[in-house]
């Protein structure tokens, strides 16, 4: 079956449906990694985007049931150069086009992706559809105008839980996330982390567990009053999708868990969230960074990590209040990659330390936290 | 962190001559390392033997020697330079090893040299066996069972842990030779008792075996703070058990999910980290268990290595430069990114095409070889081929490896006329040619889960070909009018290939690209960029694709498109590369944008940097065409250069004037006028130049008139070919009957050319640039030690001439000066001449680059290609200031090395066709030094004392006297056999009646095995060679007892020996014997 993919800016692409039938609008982004469309399908920050990837050969070892970021896949729509004839790995469940169906994600492969990165690249990112079937690309250029903007939007609700559960619930893939190595713990004592989901990845939460805290995770619209209540060793501000401008009440909870000097570690939104709590300003980015190679310096050691990346927002480093310092750089565009409260134990990083997809080199902040609780 | 202040003059190891397993990968990396230590404002002092490379370029080093690569030479130099740092790292395992060798020496301690790269702690553990096995365990890492055993009891108690089928490999033997894998423990004795045997120190190492298992690579680098990246990672598509540089691979590896690549991504830091490779790249290899996952650590090279060089090119990033500078203690973060230039290098490159690397083969040149692919590396070349999918690379790269209608890689003769079970044979066993065998087993209906059982390879892989069968059979009874535009363009976008498409459709080339041209379907251009289009890339790095959007983005300026030499092959090789790198260079300096073409990623010319612009694209006439096409779009004048790159691009060149592209230099015309026998000869009479008589045949029939007319012995072969390719010398009408029948396809397209032999000449090679004023600069003659009959290839040959007379020598150059005009060369030239009974004859007569240009460069100081180039840019010579022919200050000696270790049952013996695979070059003031230097190099260490043995034919046996008589002189004994034993005795000289083989025991090869016989020089008997002859040369190279095959060659081992003896060989830069060139050419 046929498909088109049309952009806001008039440019439309021609391919084939490998996913389900139908329309589905969002912002599109472009993903740079070459392995781990699995996880990336159910990261819930890409709610609302439509994820290209730029590898071109997608699909190759099918799904995995394990390795899921959540319960189902959380993208608007996704771009393929070439999707893979069959599923190739010992532990392949099916296919990615079955499990693209199945879970109702409209898809597209056979697209020029490279251009369509450029585009996106020089442009910034915007606005897209995907239709299948027979479809006029003019019509679907026009819906892509419509569609609602990123910028303003509040996406946390729509892949925030319910109610509070303690991790892992039913149902949710555990374990450590997959490696070899099991961390180094400086402490005996389990830790409990009380931490707000604005659209968790499951891996964090893995982490934690590897790390030998236990996990409440908590609805992002949680006050912060009941959160603390639970007397938790350490609040954890999650990653999620969009704008976090667009979230008031997530700040002004935050702003109330900062002055309880319980300690606070936050990731790409969290990290974003608890910038505006703490008095910085957030901007968007023209396409954003989204991929597992970005180089990411710590100041203080002056290391390099490689990184998982995704994120369409940054915090502006000129805006933070002087107690709080630049931990870590983006070395491919200086962005602010993390920060650290000079007195009080706070620190977030904007990428993703969790990996799932990505090197686990800064898996380390995970251990800085538990120290930062043992300290507490 | 800025670079370390204590390292102000580097030592540089090149990797010596190309042979298999070691190719021009290390021209590339140590250039790269050598322009990158410089560029900081170190002094770099370079020692290789290879003079076919552009390291050994004078500009690329302070100092620069070309000297043999042995502790005692490098002590030698070391001395005399007094470099602070010695960087090992970039010279493959030869490089390594010698490093290690005068680290243990105490060389590097004596002279207060420290390594830099890799310690020497790093290179034991990554080296040694049973080091890295103990290292691995302690850091977690599975490692394949094993352990060494000195007694059968032993070995079957070991296989116990280690399992069926077990990997046996005796210790200290050459090319392991010895080994093998049992699958039963019947099998096992007798492997264990064959290994215990034959090595030297009865013992043997039982490995678990992983033959089937997923086969991975990782490059990595790290730097001095503990930074660590991935540049590439890389999927084997034939599992364990095939040598990973006789495997097809994949970049970037396709069927790992994250979880699993991000476990070997951490392994990978880790065995790094433990290892202790402090800064620099390292390639780790990994296996994987397909059914569970289970992944285990096979090996890791501590330096730059050939996949490193693929991965290098795969992905934009330049691991050797890298690796050099964090070997002067940066960091990666402060190391800019060339391609983007905004942002590091300390990232992980991103790609969004699929690289695809096929290895290329030479096994028509050694009928007898097993062409089992084994744990021993056999390919000689390699090619890669990028596609934004794996379908396309692939068709791309089977393309790329120019093995005619093989290349086509449907409907293959050989393996189509073989039964069911015969084609399992050849899927069940890796060889060359399995994957002809997948796809004719993909034609007969064989299911994927089939050939999965029998191959192992991945399921993923088997898909794709399944698919590409399927394309194939729906063209069937199809024309190429019936076919769509559509159908069209999704098979271009599946990496067919014109003449594939034509030979599927039964229409021709041309049908399918002026259908293509109607259709609009012509190839974008995508950029190799590091980070998939994140962000802009200013590096014009190009390949082609069928896609919507094109990169290439052409300037007007005035173009010239070098076409490059495609995969190494023997009689094709760096030589080639080095020349079309100089193409670059000369027409740079002339205002040309410079426009690369190649294919082969081991090589300098697809460095991102030497040309301004890279196409990295099959070599083809379909390929090339496209891109000129392309090049002509933004105007400014195209033109092509075909004669740097050897036949690859010569081929070419009729179809491409015929298209209508402008060739730089000599015309077509002409280059088709040498090649052509009738035509030829018809200018040399008119010229009044000699030549042997000659004569064309397309028929058996054909050929035995002109035989007899012309006489035996004659040398056939069939017409354009390189390298000797199906050439010989037959002395009578039956094995002139039998070459004809068995080895070429002769037709009236494809001549044989039969020419008389002349035997017992000397032969000389001479290469001159000519230019559009009809000026001939002659580079040099150089000698041939050698005899006639030896490809010019094989032979060892000296600049200047020492034996020829000045009056012969008068000749030539008045010959070659004639020839040049006739033909109008404007650019290389290159001859060869035969001197016998004081006549001096033309042997055949090349308009373009030839072997012999680097070795004459690096000679006389000039760097004859760029010269040429230029030239043929439109300079005369004399605005380039060379009037006069060149001179050579000193004695330089080119000699050949061989594969034959590689090949178990191969003759050694030379003859019309060529089979090195590359060179050395030895220079010194007197012929004996210079020739002593360059056995050296090859790895024949020339005795100084102890027992020759010699064996000559007949006709060989009055001018052996000298030489033996020489020999005694010297104080050797010596052993001959009952026939030349007795002549020598009869002449006067002592010698010890020895059994040839088939005579009795204890007998030569007894002795030679022994160690009792430490120089061999042995002529053939008569005109095949014999069983015996055979016998012994292969035990002499089995235990490295130098073995001559000609008289002139023990001659010069005689004056090499003498030289040793006399004098303790001296060193000395290119750079000092320049100097006085330059002093004594002056008016």
């Amino acid at each position: 079956m046929k498909a088109v993919l049309a952009l806001e800016d008039g440019s439309w692409f021609q391919g084939t449906a490998a996913g389900a039938a139908g329309r589905a609008s969002g912002e599109v982004v472009f993903n740079t990694g070459m392995t781990g469309y699995q996880e990336i399908l159910t990261d819930p920050s890409y709610a609302g985007q439509i994820v290209t990837m730029t590898c071109p050969e997608i699909g190759n070892y099918g799904v995995v049931g394990d390795d899921v970021e959540s319960r189902a896949p959380k993208v608007a729509g996704f771009v393929m150069r070439s999707e893979s004839l069959i599923p190739s790995n010992w532990r392949a469940d099916g296919s990615l086009r079955d499990y693209l169906t199945a879970c109702g994600v409209v898809a597209i492969a056979g697209v020029d992706t490279r251009a369509l990165t450029r585009r996106l690249r020089s442009a910034g990112v915007m606005r897209g559809v995907i239709g299948t079937g027979d479809v006029d690309p003019d019509a679907l250029v026009e819906q892509a105008r419509q569609a609602p903007s990123m910028v303003g939007a509040d996406l946390v609700q729509t892949v925030s839980c319910a109610a509070a559960f303690d991790w892992p619930p039913e149902g949710a893939v555990s374990g450590n996330g997959g490696y070899d190595v099991e961390p180094v713990r400086r402490s005996e004592r389990r830790f409990r982390v009380a931490a707000w989901d604005f659209g968790m990845k499951w891996n964090i939460l893995r982490r934690f567990v590897a790390y030998g805290c236990d996990v409440r995770v908590y609805p992002a619209s949680t006050p912060a009053a009941v959160l603390l209540a639970d007397q938790p060793d350490g609040v954890f501000l999650s990653n999620g999708p969009g704008d976090p401008a667009a979230l008031p009440y997530v700040v002004e909870n935050v702003r109330a868990v900062v002055a309880s000097e319980t300690p606070t570690f936050g990731i790409c939104l969290g990290h974003q969230v608890l910038g505006l709590a703490i008095g910085a300003r957030t901007f968007k980015l023209k396409f954003g960074h989204r991929g597992s190679n970005h180089p990411v310096k710590q100041l203080e050691t002056g290391k390099v990590e490689i990184t998982s990346q995704n994120h369409g927002f940054a915090v502006d480093p000129a805006t933070l209040p002087s107690d709080v310092m630049v931990t870590h750089v983006n070395l491919y565009d200086n962005t602010l990659e993390g920060f650290r409260h000079r007195t009080r134990p706070l620190f977030s990083v904007q990428y993703h330390p969790e990996a799932s997809p990505g090197p686990h080199d800064a898996d380390y902040l995970f251990g800085l936290f538990v120290d930062a609780m043992e300290r507490s | 962190m800025p670079r370390r202040q204590d390292v102000k003059r580097v030592l540089v190891l090149g990797a010596g001559p190309i042979v298999i397993g070691q190719a021009c990968e290390f021209d590339y990396s140590g250039s790269q390392a050598c322009k990158a230590l410089r560029s900081e404002g170190l002094e770099v002092v370079l020692v290789n033997s290879n003079p076919a490379t552009i390291m050994t370029d004078p500009e690329l080093a302070d100092r620069t020697y070309v000297e043999p690569l042995t502790p005692e030479i490098v002590e030698a130099i070391i001395a005399r330079e007094r470099p602070d740092a010695l960087l090992p790292t970039v010279g493959g395992q030869t490089a390594l090893n010698l490093a290690m060798a005068l680290a243990k020496a105490g060389v590097l301690e004596r002279y207060g040299v420290r390594l830099i790269g890799a310690s020497v702690a790093a290179i034991d553990v990554a080296e040694d066996r049973l080091k890295f096995r103990d290292a691995m365990r302690e850091i977690g890492i599975d490692v394949p069972e094993s352990g060494y055993a000195r007694s059968l009891d032993e070995a079957v108690a070991l296989v116990k842990t280690t399992g069926f089928p077990s990997i046996i490999r005796p210790s200290f033997t050459l090319g392991g030779v010895g080994g093998g894998i049992a699958y039963n423990i019947e099998e096992f004795h007798e492997i264990v008792r064959r290994g215990l045997a034959m090595s030297p120190v009865h013992e043997i190492l039982i490995e678990e075996s992983l033959i089937g298992w997923k086969e991975y690579e990782l490059e990595v680098m790290r730097d001095a703070a503990d930074n660590f990246v991935v540049i590439c990672s890389i999927e084997n598509i034939d599992p364990m058990g095939v040598h990973t540089g006789d495997s097809i691979t994949v970049a970037p590896a396709l069927t790992l999910t994250d979880k699993e690549y991000q476990r070997m991504r951490d392994a990978a830091r880790r065995i790094i980290t433990r290892v202790g490779v402090e800064t620099g790249g390292s390639n780790i290899q990994f296996a994987v268990d397909p059914k569970n996952g289970r992944m285990i650590a096979i090996e890791m090279n501590p330096r730059v290595s050939r996949s490193s060089a693929l991965a290098s090119k795969a992905t934009g990033f330049p691991i050797a430069k890298i690796a050099a500078k964090l070997a002067l203690g940066y960091h990666l973060d402060e190391i800019p990114n060339d391609i983007t230039r905004l942002t590091p290098a300390s990232f992980e490159p991103t790609i969004d095409y699929v690289v695809v690397k096929v290895p290329r083969w030479n096994f028509e040149k050694f009928p007898e070889a097993d062409r089992t692919l084994t744990t021993q590396m056999k390919s000689v070349g390699e090619a890669m081929a990028i596609g934004r999918t794996f379908q396309e690379a692939f068709m791309k790269g089977i393309r790329s490896l120019e093995l005619g209608r093989a290349s086509l890689l449907f409907d293959d003769a050989v393996c189509r006329d073989e039964d069911d079970d015969g084609l399992r044979q050849r899927l069940l066993t890796p060889n060359d040619r399995r994957m002809w065998a997948v796809f004719e087993a993909l034609e007969r209906g064989w299911s994927t889960a089939d050939l999965h059982e029998l191959t192992n390879i991945d399921p993923w892989f088997l898909a794709q070909f399944a698919d590409l069968a399927r394309r194939r059979s729906s063209l069937r009874g199809k024309s190429l009018a019936d076919v769509g535009d559509d159908e069209l363009r999704d098979l271009k976008r599946a990496g067919f290939g014109d003449a594939q498409l034509a030979m599927c459709l039964g229409t021709s080339e041309k049908s399918v690209r002026e259908r293509r041209a109607k259709s609009g379907l012509r190839p974008a251009y995508k950029r190799i960029d590091t980070c998939a289009a994140e962000f802009e890339s200013f590096t014009p790095y190009l390949y082609g694709t069928y896609e919507s959007e094109c990169e290439a983005d052409p300037t007007p300026r005035r173009k010239a498109i070098i076409l490059g030499s495609g995969p190494n092959r023997i009689g094709q090789g760096i030589e080639f590369d080095y020349c079309c790198c100089h193409a670059v260079f000369g027409l740079r300096d002339e205002g040309f944008e410079t426009v690369m073409v190649n294919c082969n990623p081991e090589t300098v010319s697809t460095d991102y940097d030497t040309s301004d612009r890279l196409y990295f694209e099959p070599l083809t006439l379909e390929d090339v065409l496209a891109i000129v096409d392309r090049e002509r779009a933004a105007g400014g004048e195209v033109s092509c250069l075909v004669q740097f790159g050897g036949q690859t691009p010569l081929k070419l060149s009729t179809a491409l004037h015929r298209a209508g592209v402008p060739i730089l230099g000599t015309s077509p015309d002409s280059i088709d006028l040498a090649e052509d026998r009738k035509r030829f000869a018809a200018l040399l009479n008119e010229l009044g130049i000699p030549q042997p008589a000659s004569g064309t045949a397309t028929s058996r029939e054909e050929a035995r008139d002109v035989a007899a007319s012309i006489g035996y012995p004659v040398v056939v072969r069939p017409s354009y070919v390189l390298g000797g390719r199906a050439m010989a010398i037959v002395y009578d009408p039956g094995a002139l009957d039998r070459y004809m029948t068995t080895a070429v396809d002769a037709s009236p397209e494809h001549p044989v050319l039969v020419d008389r032999f002349l035997e017992d000449a000397f032969e000389l090679d001479v290469d001159a640039v000519g230019d559009a004023t009809g000026a001939v600069v002659i580079g040099g003659i150089m000698e041939h030690i050698e005899e006639a009959g030896i490809h010019s290839g094989d032979s060892s040959c000296v600049v200047p001439p020492f034996l020829v007379a000045d009056r012969h020598l008068e000749t030539i150059r008045g010959y070659m000066r004639r020839i040049a005009k006739a033909l109008g060369v404007v650019g290389l030239m290159n001859a060869q001449f035969a001197i016998k009974s004081d006549v001096v004859y033309v042997l055949e007569v090349n308009p373009r680059a030839s072997r012999t240009v680097p070795y004459l460069s690096k000679a006389t100081g000039v760097p004859l290609a760029k010269v040429a180039a230029r030239v043929m840019g439109g300079r005369s010579l004399a605005e380039l200031g060379f009037t006069h022919d060149l001179t050579v200050e000193g004695v330089f000696v080119k000699s050949p090395v061989f594969p034959f270790i590689r090949f178990p049952g191969v003759d050694t013996i030379l003859g019309p066709e060529m089979k090195s695979t590359g060179e050395v070059m030895g220079g010194a003031t007197s012929f004996g030094a210079a020739f002593a230097k360059a056995q050296m190099s090859v790895g024949q260490e020339l005795p100084t004392e102890g027992t020759v043995f010699i064996s000559v034919n007949n006709d060989d046996k009055p001018n052996v006297l000298q030489v033996a008589r020489d020999l005694a002189d010297l104080g050797f004994q010596i052993v001959a056999t009952r026939g030349t034993a007795a002549y020598l005795r009869a002449h006067g000289l002592e010698a010890t009646t020895v059994f040839k083989v088939n005579e009795g025991r204890p007998n030569v090869a007894d002795q030679v095995v022994n160690g009792q016989v430490h120089l061999i020089l042995n002529t053939p008997l008569g005109r095949a060679s014999f069983f015996d002859d055979r016998t012994v040369r292969r035990a002499a190279m089995m235990h490295s007892v130098p073995c001559i095959t000609t008289l002139t060659g023990g001659a010069a081992a005689v004056s090499a020996i003498r030289a040793i003896r006399s004098d303790k060989l001296d060193v000395r830069a290119l750079q000092d014997y320049y100097a006085v060139t330059a002093t004594s050419s002056t008016p």
